[in-house]
């Protein structure tokens, strides 16, 4: 995941032509956690999802290889691509989730280039679902779901009924790696193709981007020899 | 004199068969991906360790065994035996991306699948395939290939390990020379003379296990580079095993032997262009970060022209290698492109490992930096599976044939 982010020319995002592009990590860790309850016969089918451009049927290929069933690439791409946002994809999911009669939506808990921390809680939201987000365990228990949630003060166990959304947190599990007769199957395994029309989601954002700056870079510290000229500093800078 | 014959020979090849020059830039989606698993496992499990493996001299068994889970340790082998059941392009593409992580576990790769498994998956019975193919692909158990012997290395011909047979076994006897992975192998291929009296045509190959009662192993040699594989002598004192031990018929283990490292020189090539990109990443990477005279030392010609050659050189052997893969694959004969692959890899690995350790200048000589790990595990390539010069007679050999009228 080392890429050298550059904000563009224009001030209006940051530059992802030409960047390579990969599963987001706590997706890897979604997907892994998926097909591992598929393994252990409590869920039937994994469907991969994934929205935007024609690459990311890529991703959804990797997901595939990694044991998923089927795939759906929701078709987004130009403006609405560049201006969709965490809303309009948990919008689509939960049209998704709906029309596959789903029983779990198990999403990253959050994407890494913009660390938004919002789609899987919308998700449950506008489908009125119970949500385990930040999931470091996860068990199915009949038709509730035992939920290990990691949180600032420390882990809370939560139970929740299905159908229900859950956010994979990083020690959830350790994703596989694509082994080679997996990627082969792979090849044969559908991806559905749709528009956001098709599942009568309207892509309109309601947040708009008015400029991207690089963070300012980081200044030179000073040395003081004395708490009272720390405070003097502090003061004269206008810090407090 | 050129005739239109030998034209189309040299021509033909390209355009029927086998795949078309555009693929040879942009692989196919699931050799893309098969190359990016490899590549991911080769960063993040295989790259924090070489440098350990190549210090303390370490089998990387874990790492073998988790590489066969993902099918990487028989990847021509078809599903119903055990592998993976891709094409030789995919199993070269596999060895690049790990010897790129650690040149070591890329020799153990190559070795099990090219050189081991490969003359049982092409000669052998198919209840020999099943006895000797199938537990070598989970990577709990690795082979290894014994052709040379002590007084003869590029003279393979001249075999003096014998098998003579006694009712229903072969009784062995003599000295295998440098074979790589023997102190960590459970069977291996071995070459002995059944008949002397018909040279290179009295040659057979056999199977045997490993430990077997008669075979013992000579000391582990300590070796300039790609440390982590053992490498050792065969030592045949009557070792006995079944008639059905056999690979191939009587006397054809001369062929069995040069058609396997036909393969197995695919498979070479591929490690060296691993080790040759891992040079040439860690040269530009230092190029970018190393200051010196007020800029980065990317920005110096000298350096620039370093690195341009070397890019050059990778490029250059890997497009070859994917070629020759590629006529294998269409089965087409690729004696030629595969030595001519071999040598070019072999000498850009040896070469970008020497010019990466001149951009690092001092840093490149010492152990903190993989520089040094790279130019000592290239240098191997240059010898085994077929020295350079061989190499250089076999391509010329191919083309005075195809030139003679």
């Amino acid at each position: 995941y080392i890429v050298t982010i550059r904000v563009k020319p224009d001030h209006s995002g940051v530059v992802t032509d030409g960047v390579k592009h990969s599963m987001n990590p706590f997706c890897e860790i979604a997907v892994e956690e998926a097909v591992k309850l598929k393994e252990k016969k409590f869920i039937k089918e994994v469907v991969a999802v994934s929205c935007g451009p024609t690459q990311v049927t890529e991703t959804i290929r990797t997901a595939l290889a990694m044991g998923c069933d089927r795939g759906i690439h929701v078709e987004v791409s130009g403006k609405d691509y560049e201006a969709m946002g965490p809303l309009q994809i948990a919008k689509i999911f939960a049209a998704l989730a709906k029309k596959e009669e789903a029983s779990l939506v198990i999403l990253g808990k959050q994407a890494i280039d913009d660390d938004c921390n919002q789609t899987g809680q919308m998700t449950a939201a506008l489908l009125d679902w119970p949500q385990g987000t930040f999931a470091s365990e996860v068990t199915i228990d009949g038709e509730k779901v035992k939920v290990v949630r990691e949180i600032d003060g420390g882990l809370e166990t939560i139970k929740i009924s299905m159908p229900a959304v859950l956010t994979a947190d990083l020690r959830l599990n350790t994703p596989r790696y694509a082994t080679l007769p997996n990627i082969m199957k792979a090849k044969k395994k559908k991806i559905a193709n749709m528009k956001p029309a098709d599942l009568g989601v309207d892509m309109v954002s309601r947040v708009e981007v008015l400029r991207v700056d690089e963070p300012p870079t980081r200044l030179a510290g000073v040395k003081v020899e004395t708490v009272d000229d720390l405070v003097a500093k502090l003061k004269a800078n206008g810090t407090i | 004199m050129l005739s239109l014959d030998s034209s189309r020979k040299t021509l033909g090849l390209c355009v029927s068969g086998c795949r078309s020059l555009s693929s040879l830039a942009e692989l196919p989606e699931m050799h893309q991906m098969m190359r990016q698993t490899c590549r991911d496992y080769a960063d993040r499990e295989l790259g924090p360790i070489a440098g350990k493996l190549d210090k303390e001299h370490l089998f990387p068994a874990q790492q073998v065994r988790e590489l066969g889970a993902m099918g990487v340790m028989a990847v021509e082998v078809p599903e119903a035996l055990g592998g993976a059941g891709m094409d030789y392009l995919a199993y070269s593409l596999a060895v690049e991306e790990i010897s790129r992580g650690c040149g070591s576990t890329g020799c153990v790769v190559s070795v099990n699948n090219s050189l081991y498994i490969g003359p049982i998956l092409k000669f052998g019975t198919q209840k020999q395939k099943e006895q000797w193919i199938t537990p070598f692909t989970t990577g709990e158990k690795v082979g290894c290939f014994a052709l040379s012997e002590p007084g003869n290395g590029s003279d393979a011909g001249a075999a003096s390990t014998l098998a003579r047979q006694e009712g229903e076994e072969w009784v062995l006897n003599g000295t295998k020379a440098w074979i790589t992975n023997s102190w960590d192998a459970s069977a291996t291929v071995i070459f002995a003379t059944t008949d002397k009296s018909l040279k290179h045509k009295g040659i057979s190959a056999f199977l045997v296990p490993m430990p077997h009662p008669g075979l013992s192993l000579g000391k582990k040699e300590d070796k300039l580079g790609i440390r982590a594989t053992s490498t050792a002598n065969l030592i045949l004192e009557d070792c006995r095993i079944p008639l059905g031990n056999m690979l191939g018929s009587r006397g054809s283990g001369f062929k069995i032997a040069m058609q396997t490292l036909d393969s197995g020189r695919i498979g070479i090539a591929s490690q060296a262009l691993g080790i040759a990109q891992a040079a040439l990443d860690c040269a530009a990477d230092y190029a970018h970060k190393r200051t010196a005279f007020g800029a980065p030392i990317g920005k110096l010609q000298a350096v620039q022209f370093k690195l341009a050659d070397m890019a050059v050189a990778v490029e250059s052997a890997r497009l070859l290698t994917w070629k020759a893969a590629m006529l294998k694959d269409a089965k087409k004969p690729f004696t030629k492109e595969a030595a001519m692959a071999k040598l070019a890899a072999s000498e850009a690995a040896t070469f970008c490992g020497h010019q990466s350790i001149q951009v690092l200048g001092g840093m490149g000589y010492v152990t903190d930096m993989p520089a040094e790990r790279h130019y000592r595990d290239a240098r191997i390539t240059e010898i085994y599976e077929g020295t350079s010069e061989i190499q250089r007679l076999v391509i010329a050999g191919q083309l005075l044939k195809e030139y003679a009228s």
